[in-house]
């Protein structure tokens, strides 16, 4: 343990900034962690990236990250990182994104982001409930948990964010857990190599507010919950709908290549540009 | 772009609507990055733009919705390109948000607005100058706005290279206010000489990333963020943030901040101001209008000057921060000022904050869809002057 933390300090800021906004407990900091480590092991260049978010607990990441950060409106994450890309296309572009903040107000430029096979790395973090604004409904909260507008038990039914990346096109689908959290690191790094639209689904823990409302309000409770309820993609292929009834399939869903948009947009142009020489 | 020819000084010629001329404008201004979304009556800026920006090496995307699309021109402009949009009415009101945001983060973008009736879906195809104020206080926060406007085919081509001119230089959004009228006509336009653009761009710092701060407040409170990917790390986020760019909530450091954002913009005032006089020296009936609502001041003025009436006019080419200077001097001799404007009477707010109260503003508006007309600034003048008209 000791080498990987001072291999995640070389990415901290060195002003550095902490505590973090984070409560104890928090599936934020050990997702941080993931996602550092993955880039440590691929030897990813820190000018290289730029990394990006919107407006939640999980979107203050880039704040105490050493990259080129850019912490932007609610939900909008994904096309600012576009405008980036597009001009910098040789720069490493990661979104990280809470499920209420990529789903909820920014579900238009999540499926339309999906759409482009634009290649930039999405990990969105999964509480199932709004954390920052204190513990209201998400589009990810399940039915019959209760949230601060769902005082009575949630109505509304979730997404599953990865069959919605799946049917609007991106060419990387994961998913897993911040208790399989090498399982997490592995998914974020193949993300992070993927050529195209990657997006890893983790999903996380919010003790002190989905927790609490929910009947666990120790993080480890939590922890204990995703274990039981994760099943690899390999098994969930062998169980009846009834059986997968209440789990959360984990494992690479999708992991292909199609024509990457940055690509596109650039030979295009090029080819304007010799026709106008000739 | 039909009819191309050369002025005797070799200037190039077209006849083009106003529209079109905002995409040269933005072309020869070094703008590389567009992104946008169908809208009436701004969708031939869009389509221009999707045409030339690839043969110069720039990106044009066609964005989702209008959130998306300010917010893919700020993300361009962080990594450092002289990127724009283009709008009306709805669209705008959509980028409210975002505006705030490139405001804060002192990124440059240029946002053509070209204004079309409201209020909601209003009037799609027809003019309107109702979005005179939203520029000015649509974000959300304290914000001082930096607005130009035009009134010719010839304006939207000179007002969108000084909005890129202004935009790098005090990185911070410049908004350009056309209308149905003015983005749809057909004109002529002389462009610039290549030689006769200087290409104005934000200053690279001049210092070692050690000792980068990003937003420092110098002298002249403008901070100009490095572009993204050049060994600058730093954070850029729409919270209130200190020099670092890291967010804070110290109330001297949240003064300082928000101080430095408005000091930028009126110390520069003057730099922004544009404005043409017409014969306003001893103009007793003074009109202030911009843009297409200026065309029939114009005539109007030619009108009375004819009657031998002291009809002067003040036409806004900037419009806000409000040029109140320029309005000052040229209110001098007026008992009368009289605002045209193809709304319900927006631009007249500024105009009586700074008139003397002794001059009687008067508001003459038009919120039809139709242009206004010189005979009808003429006939509200003259009942001012006879009591009554006699048109
Ligand atoms: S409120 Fe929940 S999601 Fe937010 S930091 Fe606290 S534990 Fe994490």
């Amino acid at each position: 343990m000791g080498t990987q933390l001072s291999e995640i300090h070389e990415y901290l800021r060195w002003r550095k900034r902490f505590p973090t906004v984070w409560c104890a407990g928090c599936g934020d900091g050990t997702i941080m962690g993931a996602i550092l480590r993955a880039i440590h092991d691929l030897q990813m260049p820190q000018d290289s990236i730029a990394f990006i978010s919107g407006i939640g607990c999980s979107s203050r990441m880039p704040i105490y990250l050493d990259f080129n950060t850019l912490h932007t409106t609610h939900g909008r994450a994904l096309p600012f990182a576009t405008g980036v890309k597009l001009v910098r296309p040789d720069m490493n572009v990661i979104v990280v994104s809470g499920d209420g903040d990529a789903l909820a107000i920014g579900g238009n430029h999540f499926i339309h982001t999906c759409r482009r096979n634009i290649d930039i790395t999405m990990v969105l973090i999964n509480n199932s409930i709004y954390g920052m604004t204190g513990g209201q409904v998400a589009p990810t909260t399940p039915i019959g948990a209760i949230a601060h507008t769902m005082p009575y038990g949630n109505i509304d039914p979730p997404f599953d964010a990865v069959e919605l990346s799946l049917a609007a096109g991106a060419t990387f689908v994961a998913r897993s857990t911040t208790y399989n959290i090498i399982q997490t690191t592995n998914y974020i790094k193949k993300a992070l190599q993927h050529k195209g639209f990657s997006f890893v689904e983790i999903i996380s823990q919010c003790p002190v507010l989905y927790g609490r409302l929910n009947g666990m309000p120790d993080p480890v409770d939590m922890l204990l919950w995703q274990k039981e309820v994760a099943v690899p993609l390999s098994k969930a292929k062998k169980m009846s709908p009834e059986e997968l009834e209440g789990k959360i399939t984990t494992g690479i869903f999708r992991d292909e290549i199609r024509p990457e948009y940055t690509e596109q947009v650039y030979a295009l142009s090029e080819k304007l540009q010799e026709k106008s020489e000739d | 772009m039909a009819l191309n020819r050369t002025t005797s000084d070799g200037h190039p010629v077209r006849f083009v609507q106003g529209n079109e001329a905002v995409v040269l404008g933005a072309l020869h201004s070094g703008c590389r990055f567009f992104g946008g979304y169908p809208i009436t009556p701004s969708t031939e800026i869009a389509e221009g733009m999707a045409r030339e920006l690839p043969k110069v090496g720039g990106v044009f995307i066609q964005m989702e919705d209008e959130i998306a699309s300010i917010a893919s021109i700020i993300g361009a402009s962080a990594a450092g390109a002289k990127s724009m949009t283009a709008t009306s009415g709805p669209g705008f009101s959509l980028m409210q948000e975002n505006l705030g945001f490139a405001y804060i983060t002192q990124l440059p973008i240029v946002i053509v607005n070209v204004q079309r009736g409201g209020p909601s879906t209003g009037l799609p195809t027809k003019l309107a100058q109702s979005d005179t104020m939203q520029a000015r206080w649509g974000t959300h926060g304290d914000y001082t706005a930096v607005v130009l406007a035009a009134s010719s085919v010839q304006e939207s081509y000179e007002a969108t290279i000084r909005a890129f001119e202004l935009a790098e230089k005090l990185s911070t959004p410049v908004i350009v206010l056309l209308d149905e009228l003015i983005g749809h006509m057909r004109e002529k336009l002389i462009l610039r000489m290549k030689k006769d653009i200087k290409e104005i761009r934000r200053p690279f710092p001049k210092v070692p990333p050690e000792w980068y701060f990003p937003y420092d407040i110098p002298n002249d409170y403008t901070a100009h963020p490095a572009p993204f990917g050049e060994g600058f790390r730093y954070s850029i986020t729409g919270l209130v943030h200190d020099r670092t760019g890291f967010p804070t909530s110290v109330p001297s450091e949240v003064i300082e901040r928000l101080d430095a954002l408005r000091e930028k913009i009126i110390t520069h005032r003057k730099e922004i101001w544009n404005w043409k006089e017409y014969e306003v020296t001893d103009a007793k009936y003074l009109i202030v209008a911009y843009g297409s609502a200026a065309r029939a001041a114009r005539g109007a003025v030619a009108i009375l000057r004819k009657k031998r009436i002291k009809a002067g006019f003040l036409e806004l080419k900037s419009i806000w921060p409000f040029p109140d200077g320029p309005l000052m001097s040229a209110a001098k001799q007026a008992k009368y000022v009289f605002v045209a404007e193809n709304n319900m009477g927006q631009l007249i707010h500024a105009v009586r904050e700074n008139i003397r109260h002794t001059i009687n503003v008067i508001p003459i508006n038009r919120y039809d869809g139709h242009p206004l007309e010189p005979e009808q600034i003429v006939y509200f003048i003259k009942e001012e002057v006879y009591g009554h008209s006699t048109v």
